[in-house]
């Protein structure tokens, strides 16, 4: 392709087009980037002056006052900004162990029903993904009444619980998406050298698929960060609760709270968008896999 | 061969589906132990008239839920508000994430950073997007007036949330923008890997840019297309997190759908067996779209390579 286009002269309308897109490309960022400057303003500007009529677009005195309030909270600080940090490490420690075990559980399994073909793989592989698409909403009532039952309301546990039943299907097949693009050749030699099944796993496919891992890894964390009705339901106290309902809970309250809602926002998503940003290729070799390669 | 190798008498097949269902034990028992009982229950629920926390014995109703819902003018204006909302954003974020796959896929100057900046909106949770729009569209402070005023399209601050159909509509354009990132990344991934060959003989042969787009680009890019709308499809027609942000499914129950629904009769009404039945069908349409979806999956020949 390159070689082609390099020895050709460019047409009078390629130069137009490179600026139309030039253009398009620009307008396509000033899209992205709108919405989330306002978030980043407005959490650095001071109450008064977001409230103010023109609106001020810069703010005349940048404050990282509300960050200070949420992370260090003083006696003036409300009762959501001052939970606001343990509701943090609530949704750090959920979506850490729910990746932890998704990726456990689910790599052994995705190996079996792609590399291991006995009988009714093929009908659990779809049972599996299937569950997918079953509404949160329709499990939730008895889920509930369990949960009360044993006692795991408004603690990690029930949201570890729940969570996996979306998180580790999709871990499933995702992952099994990627082991299927290991040749088959390098299985065999190690099979035919006495490797067994479970050491051909952790010793040939697993190390081979350290990018699929990876990009595993951050699709279910993600997900479970950005968890958020069954985090809703389940947990009510701080014990428990996690970013997400934090931060609908400043919505909830009047309008005087939208710099703590705003400040809230920029660092419930920093976590995310700083991974995705770092593991960026991770995350379009797994869009391909899930999505492309089926 | 395994009788040679090994002791036992199983043979290879024997073993391996010993083996491949102990490696997916773990996952078999999270998955179905977590998932089984609730939906059976459920299910169970659905048939009975049952209130949440009156302590009184549930009355068998049959298939009444599901036939008061089927006769409900409310129940049928949700689905239609809810296949507006699904139609709509899926819609235009398809066009839009085709459109910008194909931007990026030409690698005009900045493409590099465009791509990486796609997955900004994409990751940030969607609790978040839907705050950070509820601000911007804030009738008596919001980012929206403010702008609109500036640029002198509106003269007078404007309660954008108080109207159904605009407040509608304004959350589907939350939804986009945090959606759009997801299929244009999907998209310009598949695009890559096409094959340049065709489109550059499409050229020789004198076949007009649109012609190529419409006749060379886009049939190989069905698969891809369709798996991202099928997901997104089903995604949107649940819809539930960016609704109870942005409007609380106000005003007027203008943005109420499906699935806020269940959630308002089962958590706010307290009617159970109601909320049930509902979840229960939303169940029925999304395993109708996963139905298609798995068929798609699974059929090799449709696979990109």
């Amino acid at each position: 392709m390159t070689g082609r286009r390099r020895f050709r002269i460019p047409k009078p309308g390629a130069l137009l087009n490179t600026a139309m897109q030039t253009a398009l490309v620009l307008l396509v960022m000033v899209f992205i980037f709108l919405p989330v400057l306002w978030l980043i303003i407005s959490s650095i500007s001071t109450r008064a002056e977001l409230l103010s009529v023109p609106i001020h677009w810069i703010p005349e005195n940048p404050t990282l006052e509300n960050y200070i309030s949420i992370l260090v909270p003083g006696s003036a600080t409300s009762e959501v900004a001052r939970t606001f940090k343990i509701t943090l490490r609530n949704s750090l420690v959920v979506a850490t162990s729910v990746t932890f075990i998704s990726l456990l559980a689910g790599s052994l399994a995705a190996y079996a029903l792609v590399r291991i073909r006995f009988r009714f793989s093929e009908i659990l592989l779809i049972g599996i993904i299937g569950t997918r698409m079953i509404p949160e909403v329709s499990l939730v009532i008895p889920l509930y009444i369990l949960a009360a039952r044993i006692g795991i309301i408004n603690t990690p546990l029930v949201l570890m619980a729940t969570y996996l039943c979306f998180s580790l299907p999709f871990a499933i097949w995702l992952l099994a998406a990627f082991f299927q693009t290991i040749p088959l050749e390098l299985e065999d030699a190690a099979r035919i050298d006495g490797c067994s099944r479970i050491r051909t796993l952790f010793q040939i496919i697993l190390p081979i698929s350290a990018p699929g891992l990876v990009s595993t890894a951050l699709f279910v964390f993600l997900l479970a960060w950005d968890e958020f009705f069954f985090a809703l339901i389940f947990t009510s106290t701080v014990a428990a609760k996690t970013v997400p309902v934090a931060i609908a809970e400043f919505t909830g309250r009047y309008v005087v709270d939208v710099t703590a809602m705003m400040t809230g926002g920029v660092l419930a998503a920093i976590p995310p968008v700083v991974l995705a940003l770092i593991f960026q290729r991770y995350i379009v070799s797994g869009l391909t896999a899930g999505a492309v390669k089926g | 061969m395994a009788t040679l190798r090994g002791k036992t008498s199983l043979t290879l097949r024997q073993r391996d589906t010993i083996i491949g269902l102990l490696l997916i034990a773990p996952s078999l028992v999270i998955i179905f132990g977590i998932v089984l009982q609730p939906i059976l229950s459920t299910l169970y629920l659905s048939f009975f008239d049952a209130d949440l926390g009156l302590g009184r014995t549930n009355i068998f109703l049959g298939l009444g839920n599901y036939l008061d819902l089927l006769a409900d003018p409310v129940f049928w204006e949700t689905i239609q508000r809810t296949l507006y909302f699904t139609l709509v954003s899926v819609g235009v974020e398809l066009v839009l994430g085709l459109g910008i796959a194909q931007l990026i896929h030409a690698h005009p100057p900045g493409w590099r950073i465009l791509r990486a900046s796609l997955i900004i909106p994409w990751a940030v949770p969607t609790i978040v997007n839907g705050t950070m729009w509820r601000w911007i569209y804030n009738a008596d402070y919001g980012a929206l007036n403010g702008l609109l005023l500036q640029l002198g399209i509106i003269d007078k601050y404007i309660p954008w949330l108080t109207k159904p159909f605009t407040a509608m509509n304004l959350v589907i354009l939350a939804d986009i923008w945090h959606s759009v990132p997801f299929i244009a990344l999907i998209l310009q991934a598949a695009l890559a890997t096409l094959p340049e060959e065709l489109e550059e003989a499409a050229e020789v042969d004198g076949a007009t840019p649109w012609q190529r787009f419409w006749f060379v680009r886009l049939p190989l890019l069905r698969a891809a297309i369709l798996v991202a709308l099928v997901i997104r499809t089903v995604e949107a027609f649940r819809v539930f997190d960016i609704i109870y942000v942005i409007t609380a499914g106000g005003p007027a129950f203008g943005t109420v759908t499906i699935s806020y629904l269940t959630y308002l009769e089962t958590f706010s009404f307290g009617h159970v067996g109601r909320g049930s039945a509902l979840s229960f069908l939303i169940s029925i349409i999304t395993l109708l779209l996963a139905f298609i979806y798995i068929r798609f999956l699974y059929r090799p020949e449709e696979r990109m390579e």
